[in-house]
């Protein structure tokens, strides 16, 4: 594989950049991998990736029904953080932003990692209290957080409603420095780059249509381009999961639902850091392009559409120019739409089935671009191993009949209701 | 914006409704031994079907009946709605 740097730019400068490498082959399906991984999107490939470095299993495919990076990995608002209370969130989440960290030198690809901190807005003396018992379960976890109060939080991020007479004045909030964003499309890409100069088959435009299981063992999969032999078959699919588990006969704790994100037209930088509106639910960051990048609530009902509706995007505009009255003045570039895999105590599920050789990623709700690195990885461990990690053993899928449940928002089975 | 018709008040918008969840779900019966499965299937696990969806929304903004309404998961498209205790053919 040609490695991008600025030598090997400064070469092809010379031959007009004609002659690049392409960054990942198209190739046709084999009759048999030892690995299946269903879903090309930032966790499919990511775990394709660690199991082709770390694990040395490289016989291995993804299928992906549309093209990669075209599904959740390129719609989201690429936020990466870990400021979680429960271990299972926290630990989990912690280990993924150290591979955030490397993860350009890693992949030989500029992910443009961006630690500008978050800041989660607490608008009451009880919130206040709320977040300082998260800010410390973080700290005992070895998580940085910082409480600040009104003053500090004026000094970050003056552009907002500081006025006396507002609905949700703010009292202060929770930061994390080392929380912050990526280049979506660049994980994606890089991850799959670096799988296929490992060996791993990218196959895109390729529907999974069934699965063969026999005497409770994966033996294969049908899909639109021919049958595929493999022992062992991984899915990440996301919004998609309960489709693709009907036709394995199988009920989840998962419901899929819309979820929206906008950006305004470019502006010049004002916002250097991840903000999210304590009062409700909105985030806001400033892209490199000088975008202001917004989202929140979910739709709200049952959705598989991948485009939104206007009422949710008004109630979150709203709670933005709450917070932030210069959004008013914005004009809308563009709004789009993904679909969530809510799982029902709103954490994720990476697990064994009750099949053998059937492997479990789903449940990422409203915060699967930040988990890449780390599902990818331990879902790899997982599938190649036969076992969970220590890192996901928490992320069972039996943790709703045994009652270890990982309530992180207190919200019950109904983490759909905003 | 989705409209939505109230079988008590006619055709209103999204806007007034409340969502509730798949209305196919029915709680074990009271008084009858059932498995910790039939229990967790009833509380936690979801078909969520891509197409049509019989889900209960409420007339939060309006008469505030509970109902039942038959949708498409991936157009929108709303077939017909219920009450909330209507049998379904």
């Amino acid at each position: 594989m040609q490695k991008y740097s600025i030598f090997n730019l400064v070469k092809n400068a010379f031959s007009n950049h004609e002659n690049w490498d392409l960054a990942w082959k198209d190739p046709t399906p084999k009759e048999e991998y030892d690995v299946v991984i269903i879903g090309g999107g930032g966790h499919g490939l990511a775990t394709a990736y660690y199991l082709a470095k770390e694990h040395n299993i490289t016989k291995v495919a993804i299928i992906e029904k549309g093209w990669i990076g075209g599904g959740n990995v390129g719609r989201n608002t690429t936020i990466i953080r870990s400021n979680y209370m429960h271990d299972e969130n926290a630990l989990f989440s912690e280990f993924g932003m150290d591979l955030w960290r490397k993860m350009s030198q890693d992949l030989n690809y500029n992910v443009m990692f961006s630690p500008r901190g978050i800041i989660n807005l607490a608008h009451s003396d009880a919130q206040m209290n709320a977040y300082a018992r998260r800010g410390n379960s973080m700290r005992l976890n070895g998580i940085d957080a910082v409480l600040l109060n009104r003053e500090q939080v004026k000094e970050i991020i003056p552009m907002a409603d500081f006025s006396e007479n507002v609905r949700f004045p703010i009292f202060g909030g929770l930061m994390q420095p080392s929380a912050g964003t990526a280049r979506h499309d660049a994980v994606a890409w890089g991850y799959a780059r670096q799988a296929d100069s490992m060996g791993v088959d990218i196959i895109q435009n390729c529907e999974v249509t069934g699965f063969d299981v026999t005497a409770g063992k994966i033996n294969g999969i049908r899909t639109s381009r021919g049958n595929i032999k493999t022992k062992k078959v991984g899915l990440c699919v996301a919004g998609s999961t309960n489709m693709l588990a009907e036709k394995l006969n199988m009920t989840l704790p998962i419901e899929t639902h819309l979820l929206q994100a906008c950006v305004s037209e470019p502006v010049k930088p004002i916002l250097d850091r991840v903000v999210t509106f304590g009062a409700g639910h909105f985030y806001i960051s400033q892209s490199d392009k000088g975008e202001m990048v917004m989202g929140g609530d979910l739709d709200g009902y049952n959705s598989y559409a991948q485009r939104g509706n206007l009422p949710t995007l008004q109630h979150v505009l709203t709670e933005g120019i709450a917070m932030m009255p210069f959004l008013s003045k914005l004009k809308m570039l563009r709004t789009w739409g993904g679909i969530m895999d809510m799982s029902m105590d709103g954490s994720p599920i990476i697990d064994k089935t009750h099949i053998d050789g059937l492997y479990l990623n789903c449940g990422w709700c409203y915060g699967g671009f930040k988990a890449t690195p780390a599902s990818g990885w331990t879902f790899a461990h997982t599938i190649a191993q036969d076992k969970v990690h220590e890192l996901n053993a928490g992320f069972s899928l039996n943790r709703f009949s045994t009652g270890h449940l990982i309530d992180e928002k207190g919200l019950g089975t109904k983490t759909w209701i905003s | 914006m989705l409209h939505i018709k109230c079988p008590y008040c006619g055709m209103r918008s999204q806007n007034e409704f409340s969502y509730g969840g798949d209305a196919s779900v029915k709680r074990p019966e009271l008084n009858k031994e059932i498995s910790d499965q039939e229990w967790d299937s009833f509380v936690y696990n979801r078909k969520s079907l891509r197409g049509k969806h019989l889900e209960l929304w409420q007339h939060l903004s309006g008469c505030r009946q509970w109902i039942k309404v038959e949708r498409d998961t991936a157009t929108h498209e709303i077939f017909n709605t219920y009450k909330a205790d209507e049998e379904i053919s």
